[in-house]
């Protein structure tokens, strides 16, 4: 079994499905912001047989974790200070999603004035249906920024 | 300040006022022909639509408003690449009042985010065209006395169909209505329009043939195949001619049916179509000006 140190302050996101950890690394935008971060691809999990998890260090107050509600509500949101666990985050579905996922219907406005941010809005809760605010085209599957 | 960019930006009780708007003027258009006398009128319309621009432009006229505008992207600074919100904000200094068509989906809603003045969408797309559906609305109402109770057959380009989409939008907001979707299987209604119809237990049937359907309806909408909606010729062909209303498909029909359309037809209704008392889409483009007359009262709210 690997091993990787114990963080001070940050987050560990557990229980992410195996191999889907590098796309949440981009959603969050971990590779903008100057932090440690482990990747731990295909770890043993008795509840999943395989998982990825992430850790992070960083200000507990420098990410925003309703985006990844997006990709899969699973995942476990651990938030680290001194060493502990202080808060297990529940993860909602955020009502509006901004520049986070793109527009792919060609005939949307989006694909053509480059300076409009990507909407997107929460259209049907139960079902976890996206809608781009500008064109309503459906958002079928995270495919990165 | 108010847009329209959807049929459901009005509520159903602010519909009811507006078709009583509309009823008003076609009763009394005298009333009305200062309404708004020194306002402006822009169109500013990126594809071609001879029909609704003269709609908007009829209607301002005859408020007693002038208008302003260009027909085509090529005339407009879109050709030398300007944006829609850079190009909304300079008409605000212009116009009181912008009616837009854009072929990409959304820019009029792009332009009323940055807009000072009211903007109306007049067609983005394939996706809304919420004039037109006040017009359907406005016929409906006027012809039959009501908004409900009623089955309702969308026949043609459905996939692509703007209208079509705009139109069971606003419909689903009255009780006890049914939808009857006739369509080639290429151009079924979107899953959007589907799912909504489910989640709101409002019964639709889809059927290949229209002859089938006939007798049941109180409302046949017809629509044209858009030659500009395909990727491809030869798609096009092969499906343009597929449903085509004629003399003997009406003779199927109950005798207080309406058939509208959007217009302009192609030869999905068969000229032979036109004399039947039925047939009512010529009267549906008259109703689309008084309409287009009682939303530029009210989003100027010069109503009363």
């Amino acid at each position: 079994m690997l091993n990787v140190g114990k963080l001070e302050e940050g987050f560990v996101l557990d229980h992410i499905k195996a191999g889907r950890s590098l796309d949440i690394y981009y959603l969050l935008q971990l590779d903008k912001l100057d932090c440690t971060v482990a990747i731990i691809k295909n770890a043993r999990s008795n509840k999943m047989d395989k998982k990825d998890i992430l850790k992070v260090e960083c200000d507990i107050n420098m990410l925003n974790f309703d985006v990844l509600a997006l990709i899969d509500h699973s995942i476990t949101v651990n938030v680290i200070k001194n060493g502990e666990i202080v808060e297990k985050k529940e993860l909602a579905l955020p009502k509006q999603i901004k520049n986070v996922i793109k527009c792919h219907n060609p005939r949307c406005i989006t694909s053509i004035e480059q300076e409009l941010p990507h909407i997107f809005y929460l259209a049907d809760t139960q079902k976890e249906i996206y809608r781009c605010k500008y064109c309503e085209e459906k958002y079928s599957g995270y495919s990165g920024s | 300040m108010r847009h329209l960019m959807s049929p459901l930006d009005f509520t159903t009780e602010e519909l009811d006022k507006l078709f009583d708007l509309a009823n008003d003027i076609e009763k009394n258009p005298e009333h009305f022909a200062h309404a708004c006398d020194g306002k402006i009128l822009a169109t500013c319309f990126y594809e071609p639509s001879t029909r609704t621009r003269l709609s908007f432009e009829s209607a301002m006229t005859r408020l007693g408003g002038r208008v302003i505008g260009f027909a085509d992207a090529a005339s407009s600074s879109a050709s030398k690449g300007e944006s829609v919100s850079d190009t909304i904000r300079i008409i605000s200094c212009y116009a009181d009042i912008c009616a837009m068509r854009h072929p990409k989906e959304g820019a009029p809603m792009v332009a009323s985010e940055k807009s000072t003045i009211p903007v109306i969408n007049a067609g983005d797309g394939g996706h809304q065209h919420p004039t037109q559906t006040l017009t359907d609305l406005l016929t409906i109402r006027s012809l039959k006395g009501r908004l409900g109770n009623f089955t309702i057959g969308l026949c043609g380009d459905l996939k692509f169909g703007r209208t079509v989409h705009s139109l069971i939008n606003a419909l689903v907001r009255y009780d006890n209505i049914r939808f009857v979707f006739i369509s080639p299987e290429e151009l079924k209604v979107p899953d959007y329009i589907t799912d909504m119809l489910k989640d709101r237990k409002i019964p639709y049937e889809e059927v290949i043939r229209l002859e089938q359907v006939m007798p049941e309806l109180d409302m046949l909408y017809m629509t044209r195949v858009q030659k500009e909606r395909f990727f491809n010729e030869e798609d096009y062909v092969r499906l343009k001619d597929f449903y085509i209303l004629n003399a003997s498909k009406m003779a199927l029909a109950k005798q207080d049916m309406l058939v509208l359309h959007p217009l302009p037809r192609v030869n999905e209704i068969s000229v032979e179509v036109d004399d039947d008392p039925r047939a009512v889409y010529f009267k549906q483009a008259q109703y689309g000006v008084y309409v287009r007359m009682a939303l530029i009262l009210t989003l100027l709210e010069k109503e009363r």
